[in-house]
């Protein structure tokens, strides 16, 4: 797996890895419960600072050192590229078959089918979708509340990119980072958001 | 004003009807769950189980009725409240899925190996997972009371603790991400906060269940496994040690809380 290329201090760094260390006698445990099936290889235990910073309840409840998740964001941050063309929106319609789609990643799906969005998931989006979980906030009106700046529109594509540039243990998959989605699915679901003719914004 | 009235109106309509949908989404299992509540289909498994219990079967010919799961050889009534536990013979932390293992490789001589390498509903397994069926049923009502004195259980418990909240994989999930707030849900399915006793209570007293959407029996085990695949995991090894930290964690925090098993489940 891709890890965090940046880091914001040297100190994170060591901090990281003596938890780690620490953690070795767990890892060796965990290593030897669990086999590679499909696309789901080994690799996937190996975590980025990221992920072995919100390995506790304490950091996930939005809690732990103020500077080390401040330093996880700035890496975070640092790691999302805007889209190639500069066009940040696509079709709406393909937005929300992203978002209905869960699919992806597991070892029971096939490498190279297109992956979901999973957005329902966790979140209200179309209001006519009454089969959505409340993990993230409604996303409602999401445009039409908060208008379509430069700003904003970057925000959110920043947000689906990498959702810990804003908060270091946000409970959002990381959809461009670790390429869940691709740039065009991604201006996909950004439409479902923003534009203004998609019933999120009616 | 009027139209402040309708607008609050309209505003307070759709609430509800929002509400009563999702409402009639959980009534609906709720209704069935009602409906089926004298005949939970997770029977047919458990007499299933009951014969293979006292069947001499495998190569040494023996039933499993001297099988000690935690309470004395051939004890079932209230076994599965008190597992995960320390087995002295085995020197291991066991559930009640590794420690049936152990009883048909022991005393009737089956290959430990085979049960953990064949799928779900495969081979031996199919057979374990009866008698699990079973056995829960013995525990049903009873308080759990899953032990955390000895040295390893002590450790098994600080283990499967750092399991539960271990995230990874290309979603950043772990077990916490779904498990450990109050009022969740994914889609229409409601999350139990398995990190405080009533919320655990609600997932280890209901599992293992009989699902209706896969309509079959699903062990602890395999209810661990689909975790691990929806968090994007590798695949956990049948009765691996992780597995059996995780029941060890859920167990003992849902300690004081009822055993509704088998349950029933979406």
């Amino acid at each position: 797996m891709k890890k965090l290329q940046l880091l914001a201090s040297s100190a994170l760094f060591v901090v990281a890895t003596s938890t780690a260390m620490a953690q070795s006698a767990f890892d060796k445990a965990h290593t030897a419960s669990v086999k590679e099936n499909g696309i789901a290889k080994m690799d996937r235990l190996d975590r980025d600072e990221t992920q072995i910073f919100c390995s506790s309840l304490e950091a996930i409840s939005g809690k732990g050192d103020p500077k080390k998740r401040e330093a996880i964001e700035k890496a975070n941050m640092a790691t999302i590229k805007q889209p190639s063309d500069g066009k940040y929106l696509g079709d709406w319609k393909e937005g929300e078959k992203i978002a209905q789609s869960g699919r992806g990643a597991t070892w029971s799906d096939k490498a190279g089918v297109p992956n979901g969005g999973g957005c329902y998931n966790c979140h209200q989006i179309n209001k006519k979708e009454i089969s959505h979980g409340n993990i993230g906030p409604s996303l409602w009106n999401y445009a039409k509340l908060r208008g379509n700046s430069d700003a904003i529109v970057q925000y959110t594509w920043g947000k689906i990119y990498n959702s810990k540039a804003y908060n270091a243990c946000s409970n959002m998959p990381r959809m461009g980072h670790y390429k869940l989605l691709t740039e065009q699915q991604m201006r996909d679901v950004m439409a479902l958001l923003m534009d203004p003719e998609s019933p999120v914004n009616q | 004003m009027r139209t402040t009235i309708k607008t609050t109106l309209l505003v307070s309509l759709s609430m509800a009807a929002g509400l009563a949908f999702a409402q009639t989404a959980t009534d609906d299992i709720a209704k069935y769950r009602a409906m089926i509540a004298d005949g939970n289909p997770a029977e047919l498994y458990e007499a299933a189980g009951e014969d293979l219990w006292s069947k001499p079967m495998g190569p040494k010919n023996a039933s499993l009725e001297k099988c000690d799961l935690g309470k004395g050889p051939g004890v079932v009534k209230g076994a599965s409240a008190e597992l995960p536990r320390y087995f002295k013979d085995t020197n291991k932390v066991q559930d009640l899925e590794s420690r049936l293992i152990t009883c048909m490789e022991k005393l009737q001589g089956y290959n430990a190996k085979e049960i953990i390498d064949a799928g779900f509903e495969k081979g031996k397994r199919k057979d374990l997972e009866a008698v699990v069926a079973y056995v829960v049923t013995h525990s049903k009502g009873m308080k759990i009371n899953v032990p955390n004195k000895h040295p390893k259980e002590k450790a098994m418990y600080a283990m499967g603790e750092k399991a539960f909240f271990f995230q990874g994989g290309p979603m950043d999930f772990s077990c916490a991400s779904c498990h450990a707030e109050d009022g969740k849900r994914i889609r229409l399915q409601d999350l139990p906060n398995i990190t405080e006793q009533k919320g655990a209570a609600l997932g280890y007293g209901h599992w293992p269940a009989y699902r209706v959407s896969s309509g079959n029996f699903w062990t602890m085990q395999r209810r661990l496994n689909d975790c691990y695949r929806q968090q994007r995991f590798p695949e956990p090894i049948y009765t691996s040690d992780i597995t059996v930290t995780l029941s060890v964690y859920m167990g003992v925090k849902a300690n004081g809380g009822e055993m509704n098993t088998p349950g029933l489940k979406r």
